[in-house]
């Protein structure tokens, strides 16, 4: 499948205004989807059932957000903040996403902000080559 | 009051879809409140009816091992009003269903019309909030749930 990031991005939006109850232009590149969009945990998977029908493709759910499997391993996480070994961790499982700004403090709470509709993007475009 | 929204199952494929039914009748007492002098099945009583039906079919798509607990209404659009008499075909279909989660569209109708679409999410909530824990007992499908699958849908025939 040819698709370039345009189209992607198109479809993605497409499937978070319909996940979220969200406006159009409110979905963009840099949007956070818990902080901008007001995803709930519950709504990651229903954006994983959706993108897997919008694009055809298999997404096991600690693929796309695995922050759920660092959170709960303490020698991953301390004091509320990642450690190196859960920073090296998140960076190994999350590939699509630029994770150097997170990095220089990597507060938990701030985990969240990288989960943005762009890092949706990338991920799929990385699923579709692969498939 | 038990509360069960839907009285029996006529079709059941396991992990794909099921119909249930739903006779509305005026000794339902909530619908002489619901509004004097105008009796309609409020529209929340639906969308749970719609959980019920949608939720036992995820649920016995895990053999009832999963505590499954209604997590997002995705779409609720009603077309017309119920009123007592109407015979209501509730019918759901298993649209994804992961180790976490189900998501399932459904239609709520009255003979020919269309009456609702009303599309869930489930969690099966031992796969979720992680840490959390909840009793061991599958409180969601209690006795009463499961009666009323086996009775009927051992006569529905299992396709």
């Amino acid at each position: 499948m040819t698709m370039n990031r345009e189209q992607v991005l198109g479809q993605v939006q497409g499937v978070l205004v319909d996940a979220l109850g969200v406006d159009d232009d409110e979905v963009k590149p840099e949007s956070t989807l818990m902080g901008d969009l007001g995803a709930e945990s519950i709504d990651f998977l229903d954006i994983v059932f959706r993108l897997e029908k919008a694009f055809g493709i298999k997404i096991p759910r600690e693929e796309l957000f695995p922050a759920e499997t660092l959170m709960n391993n303490p020698e991953f996480v301390n004091n509320g903040k990642l450690t190196e070994k859960g920073l090296a961790e998140l960076q190994s499982k999350m590939p699509h996403t630029d994770t150097t700004e997170f990095a220089k403090n990597p507060d938990m709470s701030k985990l969240g902000d990288l989960f943005t509709v762009g890092m949706i993007v990338n991920f799929v475009q990385s699923k579709l080559k692969a498939a | 009051m038990r509360w069960i929204w839907i009285d029996k199952f006529i079709e059941f494929k396991t992990g794909v879809s099921a119909v249930a039914v739903k006779n509305v009748t005026l000794a339902e007492e909530h619908l002489h409140d619901h509004f004097p002098g105008y009796p309609v099945m409020p529209e929340s009583l639906c969308i749970e009816a719609m959980a019920q039906t949608a939720g036992i079919l995820v649920g016995e798509a895990k053999n009832f091992e999963e505590k499954v607990i209604l997590a997002k209404i995705k779409k609720a659009v009603f077309h017309d009003c119920i009123r007592p008499g109407d015979s209501l075909r509730l019918s759901a279909k298993i649209e994804s269903i992961a180790d976490e989660a189900a998501s399932t569209t459904g239609t709520i109708t009255c003979g020919d019309k269309l009456i609702a679409e009303i599309d869930l999410m489930f969690s099966h909530i031992d796969q979720n909030l992680a840490g959390k824990e909840f009793p061991e007992d599958n409180f969601v499908f209690t006795d009463m749930f499961k009666s009323l699958l086996q009775g009927s849908v051992l006569k529905a025939g299992n396709g």
